[in-house]
């Protein structure tokens, strides 16, 4: 087995699977129906690139494990997503501020992956670069929205994207599995990402008359599978039913 | 508008099935501008393939025919069936008439 590979596309799929379910938790609860089916929908998105991903993994792993099993009965400190995706949903504003931060990095990572000389990374990374495009407009909408909106929306959106600016460093490290991978053509340096998010957050924050925060604490640690407090609480509501009912179905 | 509703306002949304068709209305959705109406339209009408085009416009902007003004406007063509095309053949090679 490729290890390095194993563990590139865990990383992948977990920042979707774990966005998704945290995403997932708002439907039926929108502020209004159009909304409810949109932040569903993007739900939805998600959970499908998950799942192309795990099914490759547990393909490239080779030991009968399944995508399902990856998803529901891998324990917590196996899990490569990001901190910023298991933040909690606390307000409409940091949902969106997370969605914006996430969908900008995505948005930038698919259009590199796309010429991944790894064939299903770059075939998975070109279906999900569409979709992620129309996320990336939508969360972009609602940050200009909201912080070029109301004094009160203002607030609430300035004070999402300070809250949660300290996990978005980790978005690009890179550890020694990107560098081997990087060497192969499969994987893709993050540092021009890293500018082009960079590009991006400043002009739409520019647009929503928000400020950018300075950068101070960073959060770290999710590349050795150290979580913040949140996602244990996601897994734990995520794998009860498979792990208390192995062989339930569908 | 009342005071508990802040949804937006009403837009109308029209999708198309394939380029070249007519717009058919599919429905209405509520937001806040004509982008976020066209998202939620997208979201809400073409997430299963119902369309390749899409339309949204403020439903104040529609103007339409009261309904008592529904006689004066559509029955003097009750009685006028010469006006129906029925008497030319289509030709064969003509689709979506």
């Amino acid at each position: 087995m490729n290890k390095n590979l194993f563990k590139y596309i865990l990383r992948l799929a977990d920042n979707s699977l774990i966005l998704g379910h945290r995403l997932s938790e708002n439907c039926s609860k929108g502020p209004y129906l159009e909304e409810d089916i949109s932040i569903t929908n993007t739900s939805l998105d998600l959970l499908g690139q998950a799942e192309e991903f795990l099914i490759y993994a547990a393909e490239v792993e080779g030991t009968g494990r399944t995508a399902d099993d990856l998803a529901y009965k891998r324990p917590e400190i196996e899990f490569y997503n990001v901190q910023l995706t298991e933040q909690p949903n606390c307000e409409f504003a940091q949902m969106m501020a997370r969605q914006f931060f996430m969908d900008a990095f995505n948005y930038y990572l698919y259009s590199a992956l796309k010429e991944s000389s790894d064939s299903t990374i770059a075939a998975i990374s070109a279906k999900s670069l569409k979709e992620v495009t129309y996320h990336l407009r939508r969360s972009s909408e609602w940050v200009i929205r909201l912080g070029d909106g109301t004094p009160f929306s203002k607030a609430k959106m300035q004070e999402a994207i300070d809250d949660l600016w300290r996990f978005t460093s980790e978005l690009f490290e890179m550890d020694e599995i990107d560098e081997a991978l990087i060497s192969e053509g499969i994987a893709v340096d993050l540092k021009p990402i890293q500018e082009l998010w960079n590009e991006r957050v400043d002009k739409i924050l520019k647009r929503a008359t928000l400020t950018r925060p300075e950068d101070g604490y960073h959060a770290t640690g999710s590349r050795k599978g150290y979580h913040t407090e949140y996602l244990g609480y996601i897994l734990a509501e995520m794998q009860y039913l498979p792990r208390a009912y192995p062989t339930a179905e569908w | 508008m009342s005071q508990t509703d802040n949804q937006g306002p009403l837009w109308e949304v029209f999708t198309q099935k394939k380029p070249g068709m007519a717009f058919k209305h599919s429905g209405s959705v509520h937001a806040y501008d004509k982008n976020l109406a066209i998202e939620a339209a997208r979201d809400l009408y073409t997430r299963r393939n119902e369309g390749t085009g899409l339309w949204v416009v403020k439903s104040e902007d529609i103007i339409s025919v009261p309904p008592e003004d529904a006689e004066s406007f559509f029955e003097p063509a009750d009685d006028k069936i010469y006006r129906h095309p029925t008497f030319f053949e289509v030709p064969k090679g003509v689709k979506n008439m």
